[in-house]
């Protein structure tokens, strides 16, 4: 049923919302809410449609009023100076102004309770994909722990199709402060709270890529704890998920540069926060380094991963995120190559 | 009670009398308990800090103006909106209004002052003593990490990121103790309003009869007492966390972060009827007099008032819909939140209605009303929007947030704050402010108030969340920011016109007379400003509008009532 407004509502929205729309085609609105590719988003913008319309309407009739008033009643030229009749009230309208808006108000509770019901109560088929997703200052871990992968800040999900429902069920942690997961195409936000598991779902019927970011304050870099989530079909998943489960390094890396930079790696206080399946860097502190080069951003989203932009990222990570919690290690020009080598190896 | 006040010790042996009236002036307020003197000394504090908050709104924007700009670092920026927040609420909002009520509920009531006047003057200074220390900690508190100073943990200051693992200076210390001390101010205040309103008034004012600025001030100050208390309970259960190793919010020894948004939200969200409900009394004296006619249906603006104290006190959760409560919980707090809209819409349409068949004068009290009203408006319909548990986990904690509860505070609050300012000025001063001013000031407040809240929506539609320093191009955002920003030159202009306009009317302005608007309530039967006993004798009333019954004896009130 919230669907089926979802449907309806819209051709009415499209009206409401047109100076949103403006310049759709040059500009892409990656976190637009109104464009939903996911049940709960369809779900939440369908009652937000119908609240949109009632509170339109409400607007529409009592600034109209209100104008109505200011205008005919305003002082005139040449007014004779008599006070007008002293009115102290209307029992019958104010009787109409109470009931009126109760009854508003109890529509509008209906809509809403049937839809945080949907949302908050939906039972989830077998075969949904489990993920754990972890908040750090300022990054996001992601584990699936019935695939046994570890990855960070992008998240890669399969799509879902209206035969074959195939949804992910996030639970979502902390290990510090509070965060909150919102891609605003997939579902509303929900908070990652220490000692406060919560859980959401999602079931993208769009293949792509959805942005997002951390909607609650957690400290100096909020800003910069973006979010991606790649939706992808069940062969492209399965592929990826394949990969994921390889150790990348199982082979020592190739080139004399790279197996230097595995040493150093290796020696050096990496390893005390980053993870590389199948080496002696276990750390859990810092995002899983794995497979880093299937990933497309470095730092939560920060900047691109480019063998330049990684190589800064080790040297000066405050130059490219101020207040990370990555320290800068004072590698020297040779060490930061030969680390940035290695890193390169990590497919 | 100026001319009763002793000399200061040693005052005589000063040179030149010019600087013994200076420092025998300063000394009488210093220790003044009079009600219109603390009320003064509490506006003219909240002005000092709204140019200080707006100081930190304007870096704010600026920072915003563009994608990755660098006018700030982020660490600036994260105490530049916890300070804003932190600033405008307890230091500007709240004494403005204490002071409005300070001096106004007394004059109102037919009283000589306040039921407790020392109290008066300790809650005062309270306050005073508290927003000066929050802002001593750009000097002597380390934020986050130990990095920099000056709070930077948000103004609801959420746990864990305030436990010493994460804010281990002393910012969050100054930032819990400020708000303490104010606190103790605020309850001496609310105290005090209660007994003065409950015990003090003039002969005939029955609870019936009392102006609805008196009875929405009564109702402001009840609530008070209740929800400035979680608050203070809640900082000194921090303290405890931070200084004597408690758990109650120590996520990691098994403490709990959502305890700590129920104490702050159920100070919080009442608090923001707290601001508004004083507003709604300056509307609902303001509003009649610039229509000729009384206020249209006084008992159910009464109750409405009354209820919307009490239903407000159960609608908290609805800042937490994103926390993983259950589906039940969700929904409870939706109906609570939406029914708090049927009062307030019975505000707005009793207000239409006092308009409606009058003979409506635009001088500038009226004008910045009207703003009120149709902003007021707006504000309500947004929070519907974001009362709606669904609606709201898309545009919780987004830009659409933050501009909706600046079109309350702003649009609503402020606007209402500038309509009293016009309106009350002559009596406070004995001369009336400027008209052309006047207008100006309220014609490009109301534009940069416009540029800067109406397009702040948009971006949080399109996924722009709050608290951000920076944000990427490319996703819809940098337009309206921008047009956000340029909002804030018009205001910036619109508040000099009307700070100047304060100076400058105080030396030039037209001299007011007793009762410049014509108007009907009792501050206006006494001169301008009052004498320090406000009533040579003290008034007797039939009605709840006195000096109508005095200018039309052939019609009067009380016949009616």
């Amino acid at each position: 049923m919230g669907r089926s407004w979802g449907r309806g509502g819209a051709k009415a929205f499209a009206v409401l919302s047109a100076p949103l729309c403006l310049g759709q085609g040059t500009s892409p609105r990656p976190g637009n809410i109104f464009a939903p590719a996911s049940t709960p988003a369809e779900m939440i913008y369908g009652v937000s449609v119908f609240v949109l319309v009632i509170t339109g309407i409400i607007f529409l009739a009592v600034f109209g009023l209100l104008v109505y008033a200011a205008v005919k009643y305003r002082r005139r030229e040449g007014d004779d100076a008599r006070e007008p009749a002293q009115v102290y009230g209307s029992d019958q309208l104010e009787l109409a102004w109470t009931v009126i808006p109760v009854i508003i108000v109890l529509v509008l509770f209906i809509a809403s309770a049937r839809v945080i019901h949907q949302v908050q109560d939906a039972d989830m088929p077998a075969g949904t994909v489990q993920v754990t997703v972890i908040g750090h200052q300022f990054w996001w871990e992601f584990r699936y722990p019935k695939l046994g992968i570890i990855t960070a800040n992008e998240l890669h999900v399969p799509l879902s199709g209206t035969q074959n429902p195939r949804p992910t069920l996030l639970k979502l942690l902390s290990a510090d402060t509070d965060h909150s997961f919102w891609v605003p195409r997939l579902a509303g936000k929900t908070d990652l709270i220490p000692n406060h598991p919560n859980e959401m779902w999602i079931d993208p019927r769009i293949e792509g890529m959805f942005l997002g970011q951390c909607a609650q304050y957690c400290g100096v870099q909020h800003a910069k704890m973006l979010l991606r989530v790649y939706v992808d079909t069940p062969e492209k998943f399965d592929e990826w998920v394949a990969a994921q489960k390889r150790p990348a390094a199982a082979a020592p890396p190739a080139g004399e540069s790279a197996a230097a930079g595995r040493r150093l790696f290796e020696t050096t206080a990496c390893v005390a926060c980053h993870r590389v399946a199948g080496t002696r860097a276990f750390g859990r502190v810092g995002p899983d380094l794995t497979h880093l080069m299937s990933r497309a951003t470095l730092a939560s989203g920060a900047a691109e991963n480019t063998p330049a932009d990684l190589r800064q990222w080790i040297e000066k990570p405050d130059s490219i995120k101020p207040g990370s919690l990555m320290p800068a290690m004072n590698l020297s020009a040779k060490e930061l190559d030969e680390v940035t080598a290695y890193l390169l190896t990590l497919h | 009670m100026s001319s009763e006040s002793m000399p200061i010790a040693g005052a005589g042996n000063l040179p030149g009398a010019a600087r013994r009236v200076w420092l025998e002036t300063l000394h009488e307020w210093l220790i003044t308990v009079d009600h219109k003197k603390l009320g003064l000394m509490y506006i003219g504090y909240a002005l000092f800090f709204l140019v200080v908050g707006g100081i930190e709104a304007t870096i704010i924007r600026i920072q915003l103006a563009v994608p990755h700009a660098h006018f700030v670092s982020p660490e600036v920026f994260n105490r530049m909106f916890t300070m804003h927040g932190t600033t405008m609420i307890f230091f500007v909002a709240m004494p403005v209004l204490f002071g409005f009520a300070n001096y106004l509920v007394p004059l109102m009531i037919g009283a000589r002052d306040m039921a407790f006047p020392r109290l008066n003057a300790f809650s005062f200074w309270m306050t005073a003593f508290g927003g000066l220390l929050l802002y001593f900690s750009f000097l002597g508190g380390d934020g986050l990490y130990g990095a920099g100073s000056a709070p930077d943990v948000g103004w609801w200051a959420y746990a864990p990121l305030t436990s010493k693992a994460f804010s281990r200076g002393h910012s969050t210390d100054y930032w819990t103790v400020s708000l303490l001390a104010s606190g103790f101010g605020t309850i001496g205040t609310a105290v005090n309003l209660v007994a003065t309103i409950l015990s003090m008034r003039c002969r005939g004012m029955t609870l019936g009869k009392m102006p609805l600025l008196a009875w929405l001030n009564l109702v402001m100050s009840g609530m008070l007492l209740f929800t400035i208390t979680p608050l203070t309970a809640a900082q000194i259960m921090l303290m405890v966390d931070r200084y004597l190793d408690g758990h109650f919010f120590d996520t990691h020894a098994g403490g709990s972060a959502a305890i700590w948004m129920h104490f702050f939200w159920i100070f919080g969200h009442p608090e923001v009827y707290v601001l508004i409900i004083p507003c709604f009394a300056f509307v609902s004296e303001i509003v009649p007099v610039f229509s000729r006619k009384p206020i249209f249906g006084y008992p159910v603006m009464v109750a409405a008032t009354v209820a919307i104290g009490g239903v407000s006190m159960s609608v908290w959760a609805h800042h937490m819909y994103t926390i993983g409560m259950t589906s039940y919980e969700n929904a409870f707090f939706v109906l609570t939140t939406l029914a708090v809209g049927v009062p307030t819409g019975i505000k707005i349409f009793n207000w239409l209605g006092t308009m409606w068949g009058g003979k409506i004068r635009y001088a500038p009290p009226m004008m910045f009303c009207l703003g009120f009203l149709f902003q007021f408006l707006i504000a309500g319909l947004t929070g519907i929007m974001l009362g709606s548990a669904p609606f709201d986990w898309q545009l919780g904690n987004s830009y659409f947030v933050v501009a909706h509860f600046h079109y309350v505070i702003v649009g609503g609050i402020l606007f209402a704050l500038f309509a009293a300012f016009y309106y009350w000025y002559p009596k406070m001063t004995g001369r009336m402010l400027n008209d052309t001013l006047g207008k100006w000031h309220f014609w490009v407040f109301l534009i940069g108030f416009h540029l800067t809240f109406d397009f702040m929506h948009i971006p949080g539609l399109l996924g722009m969340p709050r608290r951000i320093y920076t944000y990427e191009p490319g996703r819809g955002w940098a337009i309206w920011n921008m047009i956000a920003t340029i909002g804030v030159a018009f205001q910036i202009a619109g508040i000099l016109i009307f700070v100047f306009n304060l100076v400058h009317s105080y030396f030039r302005g037209r001299v007011a007379g007793d009762d410049p608007w014509d108007a009907w309530t009792l501050e206006w039967a006494t001169s301008s400003p009052p004498a320090a006993c406000n009533f040579a004798v003290l008034p007797e009333v039939r009605s709840r509008r006195p000096l109508w019954d005095l200018k039309h004896p052939e019609d009067p009130d009380w016949k009616y009532e």
